[in-house]
């Protein structure tokens, strides 16, 4: 890891944490907003992930081939391709957090600069949530 | 105020996002999801430095956009114990679980085409949707 490449991560996460605040998905009543479909539906979500993907569906057709990235030797991707239990499982017990509190966890790190207690107090949950499911799989892999 | 409908900046905003996973995989060959980057930044290790680069860059965005630019700030609410534990937690557990979250599966894993993703973020919504339909139609 070189100072390339982390000068590039920090414009990278720039980047992420001024097009969140721009789309106001840091607004928790926002998203759940988009949640709540039987409500006053606020379609303002789906104009984020639609600009996010419009744009990575298009950039990674042409990064993807390439040998290598312009700063290391090899790209770093998820391998697999099953779909199974954990999967959907994770993602739903995500989604129910996600419409409890509003945050997903992008948001919530780019709206710890409110110093507000509601972010504060959801990262340090966060974290408890992500070591108690890394116990559970540990504890079970030694059954 | 420079733009006034919501659904533009929703637009504009995720251009952004996607331009920022696109500037992390193109030079430095990795996914812009942000469960797995805190994760990873938790391991404390030299070789995870660069995801406290990322993370102070969404704080510094978040500064830019707060205090530097003409836009509307982002409204404060009371604060909310209890959604804040119980959300956070579960967010942290399953995202660890199902290997991401709206970024890492959403605007990552659906730029890659990945299948898996998409069942992610299809479970994902459908499991918010309903959860937010059961607290604020059922609950109250």
């Amino acid at each position: 890891m070189n100072n390339k490449q982390n000068i590039t991560a920090l414009i990278s996460g720039l980047l992420f944490g001024l097009g969140l605040s721009i789309s106001q998905m840091i607004d928790r009543e926002r998203v759940i907003g988009f949640l709540n479909v039987t409500g006053k539906w606020d379609a303002t979500l789906m104009f984020v992930l639609g600009g996010a993907v419009g744009v990575t569906i298009i950039t990674f057709r042409f990064i993807l081939p390439l040998k290598h990235p312009i700063f290391d030797s090899k790209f770093y991707l998820p391998t697999r391709q099953d779909i199974d239990g954990k999967l959907i499982l994770g993602a739903v017990i995500f989604g129910i957090g996600w419409g409890i509190s509003g945050f997903c966890p992008g948001p919530a790190i780019t709206s710890l600069i409110q110093l507000s207690f509601n972010p504060i107090i959801f990262i340090l949950a966060f974290i408890g949530g992500s070591f108690a499911s890394q116990l559970l799989t540990k504890s079970k892999l030694k059954e | 105020m420079l733009i006034e409908s919501s659904w533009i900046n929703g637009l504009i905003g995720g251009i952004f996002i996607g331009i920022s996973a696109t500037v992390l995989l193109a030079f430095n060959g990795r996914i812009a999801g942000i469960s797995g980057m805190i994760n990873g930044a938790l391991e404390f290790t030299f070789s995870q430095v660069w995801r406290w680069y990322f993370l102070g860059g969404m704080l510094l965005g978040g500064l830019i956009y707060e205090y530097l630019l003409p836009l509307p700030n982002t409204p404060r609410y009371d604060f909310n114990l209890i959604s804040m534990i119980i959300g956070g937690f579960l967010v942290g557990f399953g995202t660890r679980i199902g290997n991401g979250c709206t970024s890492g599966h959403g605007v990552c894993g659906l730029g890659r085409l990945s299948v898996r993703s998409l069942i992610a973020v299809i479970s994902f919504l459908a499991s918010g949707m309903i959860t937010v339909f059961i607290i604020t139609d059922i609950l109250s």
